[in-house]
């Protein structure tokens, strides 16, 4: 235990006297939080339509008053013409083209069931899928409008009335949602990497023979390095925590000591992968690219950005072993919606096997002797 | 005399692939000897040292170190020895004080001791002044001597030092070789690599590699007459031939 104190001990003055580590922990992530957390928005906030008014009746108009009076849709052009509709899509100005057929109001009164048409730009698949969303939104809501106008006793037949409330998020505040999510990604991507970078440098620098001819016991070694690293961490966690707070008020509707709790064993899981990759790299740039390998994979499959919900079956199963799914779950969980420890246990039970099974792994590759 | 000797070496053999980079050499060490290895660049010195202080294993062959075997007991051989790598290898962002504390906690010395050995380090080396300084800012010959003095913190049987006076002055050689003779005064046993042949006559006895053979084994004196040379340049030379 005595060993251990004296590593732990020298490797915070080593963190200490690095001009590069404390800048690198500290103003980094809180320019990217901030930054992140405001720019990274996967809201559709603008949508440019076209409106093909073919019908030019009452109706088509109010349509059309509705579609303008949404501050969500930019009429940027209407025409007649679909050539010249097509022309804006073509040009990517135009998100979707509406087409309101002649006859439109004529065949609404018969009861013919017209047909309106959508055109949609889906080359940003979401902004495609989502803008046409409150399209049909403001078309249902039109539709409901002028129905009245033939019986009564039909809209109290077919309508349905649905309200809606959202939960946990109430204002649908995107940057409550982002800033828990990139926090917890930023403080496991930045102890990954200084971790990697560590037992390599050492390697590099040849520190680490003198080290190998001590009678230093590979755990001993391998703990000397995650102790300080992990305490690196939880610093970074707490400023962040308070940024989030001080800059975009997101709410901590769960008990803070539970997201400390969970990030020990979190943080010590992925450190044990960056020592693991550290152990096999020659070189520090070699150990960046595995790192960076790594990084590419958990960032893109955490569900950050796209639910995890919606991966295929078997990406879903990939995310198991990616301790930022779980420390981004487990943040959201616990911050905005409350939950407590049972809520998270799953996340909790694949985390503290993650992070046996790394920190074993990164026990045994580090190889006193070659 | 058996228990005299405190490396014993036999048919020690180590192959990368195809290349054979330490071919079967055997030999023994005294206890208090000082015991020159000598050899080109390239001759396989390092990774010889490098079986006998188990930072490698050996591909054939068998030795032991303060009697425990260098395949199976490598951890046990570390408690029983300094080494001092050619590498500069104490932490540069360290000062000296820090660095001689790590390395003496790491050694596991109690606390009283690693401060008694802080002030007899600085004391000897003169490196009072600079205690507090990291060790990045120190001319190269104080560096190398420090890194000795903390190869030897733990006041081990025997130290290895892999071409220790490699680039440093004259000055500090001779500074160099007085310490080795105070160690092995003290009873200790001194291995040590260089390939400067004047400094192999300084040795009690001495081993030249040639290519991952161990060619001459005996003191100075015999090998300069056994060859017919006048110095130990004369010596290495007609054996590299």
């Amino acid at each position: 235990m005595r060993t251990l104190r004296y590593l732990i001990q020298k490797e915070f003055i080593q963190i200490f006297r690095n001009k590069a580590i404390l800048p690198m922990m500290t103003v980094m992530p809180i320019i990217q939080l901030l930054l992140l957390s405001n720019a990274a928005s996967n809201e559709v906030k603008e949508v440019n339509i076209v409106v093909v008014d073919k019908d030019f009746s009452e109706s088509s108009r109010l349509l059309n008053r509705k579609i303008e009076a949404n501050k969500r849709f930019h009429v940027i052009a209407a025409t007649y013409n679909n050539k010249e509709a097509s022309n804006y899509l073509q040009a990517n100005q135009a998100d979707i083209v509406l087409e309101v057929p002649h006859d439109f109001e004529k065949d609404y009164l018969r009861g013919e069931r017209p047909k309106l048409q959508m055109l949609i730009n889906a080359i940003n698949g979401q902004n495609a899928t989502v803008g046409s969303g409150y399209l049909n939104a403001i078309i249902a809501s039109f539709n409901g409008e002028i129905m009245p106008v033939k019986s009564i006793k039909d809209l109290q037949k077919t309508q349905i009335n649905i309200s809606s409330r959202n939960w946990y998020n109430p204002e649908l505040n995107y940057k409550h949602f982002m800033a828990p999510g990139i926090l917890a990604e930023l403080t496991a991507l930045l102890t990954i990497v200084l971790s990697a970078m560590n037992v390599v440098r050492e390697r590099e620098l040849g520190t680490i023979e003198q080290i190998n001819v001590t009678p230093i016991k590979k755990w001993q070694f391998i703990v000397g390095k995650l102790v300080p690293f992990l305490c690196v961490g939880m610093g970074l966690l707490t400023v962040g925590l308070l940024v989030s707070k001080v800059a975009f008020n997101i709410p901590i509707e769960g008990n803070i000591a539970l997201i400390f709790g969970y990030a020990i064993f979190n943080l010590v899981a992925v450190l044990g992968l960056g020592l693991l990759i550290s152990n096999f790299a020659e070189t520090q740039q070699q150990a960046i690219f595995v790192a960076f390998f790594f990084i590419m994979i958990f960032v893109l499959m955490c569900g950050l950005f796209t639910p995890i919900e919606s991966m295929p079956k078997w990406a879903q199963y990939l995310t198991i072993p990616n301790p930022l799914a779980h420390i981004i779950s487990v943040s959201r969980k616990v911050l905005m919606k409350g939950s407590g420890f049972w809520d998270i246990r799953w996340e909790f039970i694949y985390t503290i096997a993650l992070a046996i099974v790394f920190n074993t792994l990164a026990i045994w590759s580090y190889r006193k002797q070659v | 005399m058996k228990e005299n000797i405190i490396i014993k070496v036999e048919n020690l053999t180590k192959q990368f692939g195809n290349f054979t980079a330490v071919d079967a050499i055997s030999f023994n060490v005294k206890k208090g000897e000082i015991f020159g290895f000598l050899g080109a660049n390239g001759a396989g010195k390092t990774t010889a040292i490098k079986m006998l202080i188990g930072l490698s294993k050996p591909t054939h062959g068998k030795g032991s170190v303060a009697g425990f075997d260098i395949s199976t007991q490598a951890e046990e051989i570390k408690k029983n020895i300094g080494y001092m790598s050619q590498k500069f290898s104490l932490y540069n962002d360290l000062t000296v004080v820090e660095n001689i504390r790590f390395f003496g906690g790491v050694y596991g010395l109690s606390r009283k001791r690693i401060k008694e050995r802080t002030e007899s380090i600085l004391n000897e080396l003169d490196l009072t002044s600079v205690a507090k300084k990291t060790v990045a800012g120190l001319p190269s010959g104080w560096k190398q001597r420090l890194a000795f003095a903390i190869s030897m913190v733990h006041d081990p049987e025997i130290v290895f030092m892999d071409e220790p006076t490699g680039g440093v002055d004259p000055k500090v050689r001779r500074q160099f070789w007085e310490t080795i003779y105070r160690v092995a005064e003290q009873g200790k046993t001194v291995f040590v690599t260089t390939h400067y042949m004047d400094e192999a006559e300084y040795c009690d006895r001495v081993s030249i590699m040639v290519d991952g053979r161990m060619d001459a084994y005996d003191t100075p004196i015999n090998l300069k007459t056994k060859l017919n040379a006048n110095s130990m340049d004369e010596v290495f030379l007609k054996l590299a031939r």
